[in-house]
Formats: structure tokens, C-alpha cells, sequence
């Protein structure tokens, strides 16, 4: 079974389970991530000026700095406050908040493109502010959130890739610790890219696919 | 002027234009009407070179529209054209969307198309909106543009392609009156349209188009009132 | 919390941090030019591929999908590793500069082809009936317009270039990131190197920002601005 002169089979199994920690990580992150930053989006089409302008600034950070000067500072942050977190936990955390801040940007502005006009007529039918969100503003609002959603998705599940610098073995990681040995990294490498390609692409079509047909 | 002769347009298998003979002379108004996907916009676009053509010829001042040595460019200065959408452009003020072309297709100073575009600017009622953008124009005001942004050329024709059917109600009038002035001033047009009223009181002769096919020509009264073809009749009717 | 945070060696390190910071803007700048051009051609190869495909529309489309379906630092382990096995070694500096570049065209080409497409028919029809030539057509009345359409996501590009320089400690290569990496390295101040860091991008992010703000306004008066 030696196809590859020094990449062996069980070297596929490592891939495999690391890119399983890949999905895990990015899984976790997108889950809860995607909820709290539906709530944040949600809140900052309601508040008032200040806390709009507070909660946008807080959020804004994340996405101005770079990720892994992210990763990096949390990790070294949590042994200062006098507790550790493991690789994936502290990975987790950062990957989350950075979902969140993605998530609760894309959402606020699917829900201000749902027309004033629309609601106004919602509205005019005697439905209450929390029907008009429920049955009008959320169904509407999410469609149009839904396409970005996938875009951000697809960006955490590859920038997970960044974890690796906490010596979290996802794909990337493994991919590299395996260049090392074998050196083979034409192969290795094309697995790697292959399996994120695989993931992303598809989802992606299918998300411009759908942005088309709800714009007509 | 014009002179077509048995022209020709297909869009792949979609025949469009099946056979158009048609004369146009200096100074005179042609009004072009027929229903919705009839081949008269695709008439104008042939006659200024914006579409090929399969067969047949158009000529006009004696050049050959779609002969390959033909320069387009310099043929299209004496066609002004006016589209349904006014398309003026976006990112420039009234006069330069005016100046634009006179500067950098005719080769004028830009004092000079500055000068020229502010008058054909006054001439039709913009005088006040020199530095304005086309967002801030009414549609009429905008389609009025257009015509200004044409005539800059110094054009010896004039096509108008539903210059008013995109514009509201109260606005269709300050074109079609714009319209009527560059008439009187004794400009060739063609003018495809939906306005009867116009047609009927303004054109030297009304072509009516069918699926292709020029039905019917003659002067308005003749067309309107003792139409020859069953189909002219019945779009007639319809639009009244 | 017994941890004594010490700032001073960082302080100290200011300038180097700084000087490092110009490297990062200037690897920024160089891939988002270099994105730019290559993006260009690439948005109009595949905005050319009707029916049938030729190798360069293959080619085109195949780069713009690998750069937006893979991570950039896979992207950036290919010009490293990659290269590599071919006998080909490129510089930390190169890498960088190459995964960027390759990853901006491919994000850069879609934004272009997105812009082109959103300028209604019309106008070229209606600068073309004046008897202007195809060429004054796109450089007088289309690329004016596709600009004020891609201002935004060019922008955020540009921020984006910027932040994933940074990858740059992953493959050796001493732009900010890096540097303090290897300042942190022998002091282990990490947190607050990189805490240091961090404030830095942040200012250059809201500098790029605001910058793109005030040129946006002024090459788009006409249209109240971006
Ligand atoms: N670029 C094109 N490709 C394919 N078919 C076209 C194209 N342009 C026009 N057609 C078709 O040619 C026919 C005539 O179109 P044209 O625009 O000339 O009609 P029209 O008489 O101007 O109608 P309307 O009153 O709606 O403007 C229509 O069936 C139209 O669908
Ligand atoms: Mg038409």
C-alpha cells in the first residue's frame, strides 16, 4: 500500500482526524456564534443612538484586529487572570466572539433592507410590532441575511485554520506537521486544499444561487 | 436622407425586422408606432450601427451604415439618439454630460464645449441646472438631458426611442413640447412612439409596424383616420 | 491575579514596532496593486466566457475559486511548502507577498465582474450613440461608475490585506506580527507585545478606513459621496 513513498495510510487517518477537528471547531464556533450575533444584529436596528454606537464600537474591534493577534492575546490572557484554558477552549472563545462580530453585522443590515413601506403595511393590517417582526421583518430580513450568512460561515470554517497557532491540530496544522516528515507536500498539501474546497465551493454556489433567485 | 431598403434583422432564430423599406428625407418627421416587441426599437438601434443587420441595406447621406469599412463613430455624429431611459450619466453634472462627447469625439476645447453644451443646455429649458447632478433632475428634466446631450453633436437626425413612455404623466408634456420645437426648427426625426396625439399632430408621415413588418405608411391624417390595414385598424382601436 | 505586567521593554521596542508596521503597509500595498491588476484581467476573461470555455477562462475561473474556497494560509503554505518540492524557494517576504496578491486578485475579480455587470446596458449604448469609441466609453462613462461600485469592497480588501499580513509570523516573515513575535519570543512579555500590536492595527485599520472615507468623498461628490 505504498503509493506515496513515505506518506502511509494511518498518515490519511491523521488527516482525517484533523479534519474533524477542523469541522468541530469551526462547528461550535458558527453555532453559538450565529445566535448570539443574530441577537446582536437584532439589537443594534433597536437601540438608541448611544447603545447602538457602544455595542458597534465593542464589535468593531474584532474585525479590526487580526485574528490571530486575537487567538494569541486570549490564550496569554486567561493563565494572567490566574486560570488556563486549553487550545480548543481558548480557540473556541476567540473564534465565537469573532463569529459574532461577522454574524451581527451581516445580520443588521438584512434587517434594515426590509422596506419601511413593507412594514408600514404589516403595520396598517393591525398587526403588533412583535407579529410584524415574527411574521414580516425576520422571514424577510433573514432571506436577505442568509447568502452573507453562508460567506461568513465558509470564512470562520477557513480562518479555524488560525488556531493552529495555539497547537490546536486542525487540518492545516496536521498537514504541515506531516510536510515535515515526509516530505511530500505536493500531496499533502492537495488533500488539504482539496477538503476545504470541497467544503466551501459547493456552499458557496449554492448561496449565490439562491442570492439570485430571491433578488428577482 | 434615410434610405433603407430591404433590411433584414434576426436576433438567432427570432426574425425581427422582416424586410424594411423606408425613405426618410431631410427635414421631415416620421412617427413610428406599433404594439410591444414589434422591431421598432430595433430599427433605430439599426440605423445607427448599435445592431447588425443580416440583409439588405441602410444609407444614410449616401454612407452605408453596416458597410465594414463604414467608421461608426464618426457616422453616429450626425445620428443623435434618445432612448426610452434617459441613461444620463450618473457620475457627471448636467453639462458635462453634455460636453463630454463633443469634447473627446469632436475634439473641442473644453472652453468650448462648456460653451456650446450651456446653450444647447438653455435651449431646452436647463439653463438654471448646469451644475447639477442627474440625480437631483426630475425624468423629464433628465430626458430633456439626453436631448440636449444629442443635439451637442450637432447632429443632422434625430432618432427618439419612447423618449416619454417612462416618464409620469405631468412630465410628458415638457418633453413631447421639446420635441415639437426641434420639429419646427426643421430637424429630420424618427420617432418611435406612443403618444397618438404627438404622432398625429406633429409627423409629416406615420409608419406603423406589425410583427415585423411596416403595415402601413402615410401622413397622419390618412393613417388615423382612414387606415388601410385590418391590423392598423385594430391597434388603433385599441389605443384610442 | 499575580502576574506583574511589565510595559516597559515594549515601550522600548516603539520604534522597531513601528518601522515593523510600514513593512506590513507596504506588503499590504504591494499585494492590493499587484490584486488589482491581476484581478482586472481576471474579472474580464471570465466575464468573456460565454458557451464555450477556453484554457485561459479555465484558468481564470480556477484561480478565483481556489482563492476564495481555501484559507489564505493554505494559500500562503502553497507558495512556501509548494513551491518548494518544484525546487523553487521563495523568500519569507515573497511568500507573503504571493499568497496575498493571489488571494486579493481572486476576492478583487469578483468585485470587478460584480461592478461591470450592474452598469445597466444602456450606458454604453447611450455614450456609444454619441460616437464615442468603445475605448472612450469605458474609460469616460463605464470604469468611473464601476469605481464609485467597487469603492466599498475595495476598501474593505485593502483593511482585510492588511490584517492577514499578519500571517506573515506563520512563514518567517518579520512585518508587524512577526516582530513582535520574535521581540515577545525573548522576553516572553507576549500578552503585552501583542496587546501593543493589536492598538496598532487598530489605528492603521481606522486610518485605511478613514482615508478611503475622504477620497470616496471627493471622487464621488456627485452622488453624495460613498
Ligand atoms: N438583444 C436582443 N436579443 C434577442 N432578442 C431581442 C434583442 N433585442 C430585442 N429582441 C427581440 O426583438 C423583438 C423586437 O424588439 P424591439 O425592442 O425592437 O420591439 P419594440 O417594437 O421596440 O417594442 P417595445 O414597444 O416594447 O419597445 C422582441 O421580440 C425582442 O424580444
Ligand atoms: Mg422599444
Amino acid at each position: 500500500m505504498d503509493y506515496f513513498s513515505g506518506l502511509q495510510l494511518k498518515d490519511l487517518g491523521f488527516l482525517a482526524e484533523a479534519a474533524g477537528r477542523t469541522l468541530l471547531i469551526s462547528g461550535v464556533s458558527i453555532g453559538i456564534g450565529s445566535l448570539v450575533g443574530l441577537i446582536f444584529g437584532w439589537l443594534l436596528t433597536v437601540l438608541g443612538r448611544t447603545g447602538r454606537f457602544l455595542l458597534n464600537a465593542v464589535l468593531d474591534v474584532f474585525r479590526s484586529i487580526p485574528l490571530l493577534i486575537q487567538l494569541v492575546l486570549f490564550y496569554n490572557l486567561f493563565p494572567i487572570i490566574g486560570f488556563s484554558l486549553g487550545p480548543f477552549a481558548a480557540g473556541t472563545l476567540v473564534l465565537t466572539v469573532y463569529t459574532v462580530a461577522l454574524v451581527s453585522n451581516v445580520t443588521r443590515s438584512g434587517l434594515e433592507s426590509v422596506s419601511p413601506d413593507l412594514r408600514r403595511a404589516a403595520r396598517s393590517l393591525g398587526l403588533s410590532y412583535w407579529q410584524d417582526m415574527r411574521h414580516i421583518v425576520w422571514p424577510v430580513g433573514l432571506r436577505a441575511v442568509f447568502p452573507a450568512w453562508v460567506g461568513v460561515a465558509l470564512s470562520v470554517v477557513k480562518d479555524s485554520a488560525l488556531v493552529s497557532v495555539l497547537g490546536y491540530v486542525e487540518l492545516l496544522r496536521a498537514s504541515q506537521t506531516l510536510i515535515t516528515r515526509t516530505q511530500e507536500p505536493l500531496i499533502i498539501l492537495a488533500i488539504a486544499g482539496a477538503f476545504y474546497f470541497a467544503l466551501s465551493f459547493p456552499m458557496a454556489r449554492a448561496a449565490s444561487l439562491y442570492e439570485k433567485r430571491w433578488a428577482q | 436622407m434615410i434610405d433603407i431598403t430591404n433590411l433584414h434583422k434576426r436576433f438567432g432564430p427570432l426574425h425581427v425586422l422582416k424586410g424594411i423599406n423606408l425613405t426618410v428625407d431631410k427635414g421631415e418627421v416620421l412617427s413610428v408606432i406599433g404594439s410591444s416587441g414589434s422591431g421598432k426599437s430595433t430599427l433605430l438601434y439599426c440605423i445607427n450601427g448599435l445592431e447588425s443587420i443580416q440583409d439588405g441595406s441602410i444609407r444614410v447621406d449616401d454612407t452605408e451604415v453596416h458597410h465594414p469599412k463604414t467608421d461608426l463613430n464618426r457616422l453616429r455624429q450626425k445620428l443623435g439618439m434618445v432612448f426610452q431611459q434617459w441613461n444620463s450619466f450618473p457620475h457627471l453634472t448636467a453639462l458635462e454630460n453634455v460636453a463630454l462627447a463633443p469634447r473627446i469625439v469632436k475634439g473641442q476645447s473644453k472652453s468650448e464645449a462648456s460653451e456650446r453644451a450651456s446653450e444647447q443646455l438653455n435651449h431646452v429649458g436647463l439653463g438654471d441646472k448646469l451644475d447639477s447632478y442627474p440625480h437631483a433632475l426630475s425624468g423629464g428634466q433628465q430626458q430633456r438631458l439626453a436631448i440636449a446631450r444629442a443635439l451637442a453633436m450637432e447632429p443632422s437626425l434625430m432618432l427618439f426611442d419612447e423618449a416619454t413612455s417612462a416618464l409620469d404623466p405631468e412630465l410628458v408634456g415638457e418633453v413631447l413640447d421639446t420635441m415639437r420645437m426641434l420639429a419646427r426648427e426643421g430637424m429630420t426625426m424618427i420617432c418611435v412612439t406612443h403618444e397618438m396625439g404627438f404622432a398625429r399632430d406633429v409627423s409629416d408621415r406615420v409608419a406603423y409596424f406589425h410583427q415585423g413588418i411596416m403595415e402601413e405608411i402615410g401622413p397622419p391624417e390618412q393613417l388615423f383616420n382612414t387606415p388601410q390595414s385590418e391590423h392598423t385598424r385594430a391597434f388603433l382601436s385599441k389605443v384610442r | 491575579m499575580d502576574y506583574n505586567f511589565h510595559w516597559q521593554p515594549v515601550i522600548g521596542r516603539l520604534p522597531d514596532l513601528l518601522l515593523a508596521s510600514l513593512d506590513t503597509l507596504q506588503v499590504a500595498a504591494l499585494s492590493i496593486v499587484l490584486g488589482i491588476v491581476i484581478g482586472l484581467l481576471l474579472a474580464i476573461l471570465r466575464m468573456n466566457a460565454r458557451g464555450r470555455w477556453t484554457p485561459l477562462q479555465w484558468f481564470a475561473v480556477a484561480w478565483i475559486e481556489i482563492a476564495r474556497n481555501t484559507p489564505v494560509l493554505f494559500q500562503l503554505f502553497f507558495f512556501g511548502f509548494g513551491l518548494g518540492a518544484w525546487g523553487w524557494h521563495l523568500s519569507p517576504f515573497m511568500i507573503v507577498l504571493a499568497g496575498l496578491s493571489f488571494n486579493c486578485a481572486g476576492y478583487l475579480a469578483e468585485n470587478f465582474r460584480g461592478g461591470f455587470q450592474s452598469i445597466p446596458d444602456t450606458q454604453y449604448r447611450a455614450a456609444r450613440s454619441v460616437g464615442m469609441s468603445a475605448g472612450q466609453t469605458y474609460y469616460h462613462i463605464i470604469i468611473p461608475q464601476v469605481l464609485r461600485k467597487v469603492w466599498h469592497p475595495l476598501t474593505n480588501q485593502i483593511v482585510w490585506a492588511v490584517l492577514m499580513s499578519s500571517l506573515g509570523m506563520l512563514v518567517g516573515y518579520q512585518e508587524l506580527t512577526g516582530s513582535a513575535q520574535y521581540f515577545a519570543s525573548r522576553t516572553y512579555r507576549i500578552f503585552e507585545y501583542f496587546a501593543v500590536v493589536a492598538l496598532i492595527y487598530y489605528a492603521l485599520v481606522k486610518l485605511i478606513l478613514m482615508a478611503s472615507r475622504m477620497l470616496g468623498w471627493r471622487l464621488f461628490r456627485s452622488e453624495g459621496g460613498v
